[in-house]
């Protein structure tokens, strides 16, 4: 469940890219999808089911569900208990996931 | 130790039973003060599924199935006026609901329970089994281990949460003295009127209505009343949102008006125990993905469980106290389903008019019967 992160070798890990909505991402392998995500400025992550209010991560820390996003497919993963890898396809949610169909 | 003015009617226990009768008690003009207990209370109200259910239900009493039928054919009108006095959208879809099977038997059992149901209820009763292509052109999603299911008309489902909270604004906007976080350990019949007594409080009434869930067998008892009720765990599990897939609820599994799926499908005699088994859950998920193979993939967010009051029939008990007269016990396990009822002609038999004919035979004495 916890893994030991040194702050001072974040930047060493290796570069890989990501794509979010279709852009190229230059991200860091292994970190988190929603600080990668965060960085790049992709504000706002995804919008409210209920409101269509705008969100973003907030706890970081998997138990708020405000950082769902698309991944390879699967909607409403957890960005911020997601680790990126080269080659990873994220979309934004525009309203619900769909159950059955295509998102 | 005072507290506040005496009102005609005090109700115990601020659940969807007591809120619906204190709404109902209300309306009619009356001065009302509801007790509800602590968040450490067993909370059937903040627990349950949300069901407007009518089909199978009195099988063994025709008497419980007209007073079912007549509670949902008043549903939308009971929603539609507590909508328009707090503002508060009830989700309530009522358009029918489907029981589904999973084999032959299970459909013959059905069959037999509402062509039962139907032979004894002296009044119309609409259903309809249905093969598997009537199925899939109600429900789309229902996947080929379905073989079959019963559709009722007046069926639906509500927001549980959204209807406990209308009723608690409407009865605060009707002036009820509303105490929280008060648990009644003493009641007394005294010069003609009621004393409940909690650490600090005093509270005197004409009449008293006991609608506190399990908390009803102790209580009952203390005014020459019975409720012999025990706890029966449903475990429930809530999925994320989805856009809408399922247009109608079913027995076990419905969409919320949020878009929420909610699956419940346990019964468990476990005692005073609300809490979830792994075992338990992974039945309810099992069979629902049986049921809807498109549930497969998606994540389950919640699960909690809830205690049932059920009596030893599973039928509800409405009672006046033969010794303290004045005072009335109130127990069901459908109190979503029969909260417009309890709203209006339950109401209205507790503040001094007819008792409902649906409810003739719903009182402790059935309990009483030798056994050989």
């Amino acid at each position: 469940m916890f893994r030991e992160v040194d702050a001072s070798r974040l930047d060493e890990a290796p570069a890989c890219h990501i794509e979010v909505d279709g852009h190229k991402v230059a991200v860091r392998e292994g970190e988190p999808l929603a600080a990668a995500l965060l960085k790049a400025a992709v504000i706002p992550m995804r919008h409210s089911v209920v409101s269509g209010e705008p969100r973003a991560p907030y706890c970081m820390m998997g138990v708020c569900f405000e950082c769902l996003v698309e991944v390879d497919g699967v909607p409403n993963v957890q960005a911020c208990m997601t680790s990126v890898r080269e080659g990873m396809t994220v979309r934004r949610q525009h309203g619900a996931r769909q159950i059955g169909g295509q998102a | 130790m005072a507290s506040g003015q005496d009102t005609e009617f005090l109700v115990i226990g601020g659940g969807v039973v007591g809120a619906a009768i204190a709404y109902g008690l209300l309306r009619r003009g009356r001065t009302v003060r509801l007790l509800d207990e602590g968040d450490d209370a067993f909370r059937a109200a903040r627990g349950n599924f949300g069901l407007v259910w009518v089909q199978g239900k009195g099988a063994g009493n025709p008497g419980y199935a007209r007073w079912s039928c007549a509670a949902a054919r008043d549903w939308q009108g009971f929603a539609d006026e507590l909508e328009h006095r707090t503002g508060t959208d009830l989700q309530l879809q009522q358009a029918g609901g489907m029981h589904l099977c999973l084999n032959d038997d299970e459909m013959a059992a059905r069959q037999l329970e509402l062509d039962t149901v139907a032979s004894r209820i002296g009044e119309p009763y609409p259903y309809e089994m249905l093969d598997p292509a009537q199925l899939a052109r109600l429900l789309p999603s229902v996947g080929p281990e379905v073989v079959g299911g019963s559709f009722s008309p007046l069926d639906g489902h509500v927001s549980p949460l959204r209807l406990l909270k209308a009723l608690h604004q409407a009865i605060d906007a009707l002036g009820a003295q509303h105490e929280a976080g008060v648990r009644i350990d003493d009641l007394a019949h005294v010069g003609g009127r009621f004393v409940a007594r909690a650490p600090n409080h005093v509270f005197e009434a004409d009449r008293v209505v006991l609608a506190a869930g399990l908390g009803n067998a102790l209580l009952a008892p203390m005014l020459g009343l019975e409720a012999p009720v025990t706890p029966v765990r449903g475990q429930v599990l809530v999925c994320e949102r989805a856009a809408p897939f399922l247009p109608l609820p079913t027995l076990h599994v419905r969409q919320t008006g949020d878009g929420s799926v909610q699956i419940g499908d346990s019964k468990e005699n476990v005692g005073m125990d609300d809490g979830t088994s792994i075992d338990q859950l992974s039945r309810i998920a099992a069979r629902a993905v049986r049921c809807f193979p498109v549930l497969a993939n998606v994540n389950v967010v919640r699960a909690w469980g809830a205690l049932r009051v059920m009596t030893p029939d599973g039928l509800p008990i409405y009672e006046e106290s033969p010794t303290c007269p004045g005072a009335f016990v109130v127990t069901c396990h459908s109190g979503i389903t029969l909260a417009s009822a309890h709203a209006g002609v339950l109401a209205a038999w507790l503040d001094g008019g007819e008792r409902p004919a649906h409810i003739d035979t719903f009182t402790a004495d059935r309990f009483h019967v030798q056994r050989s």
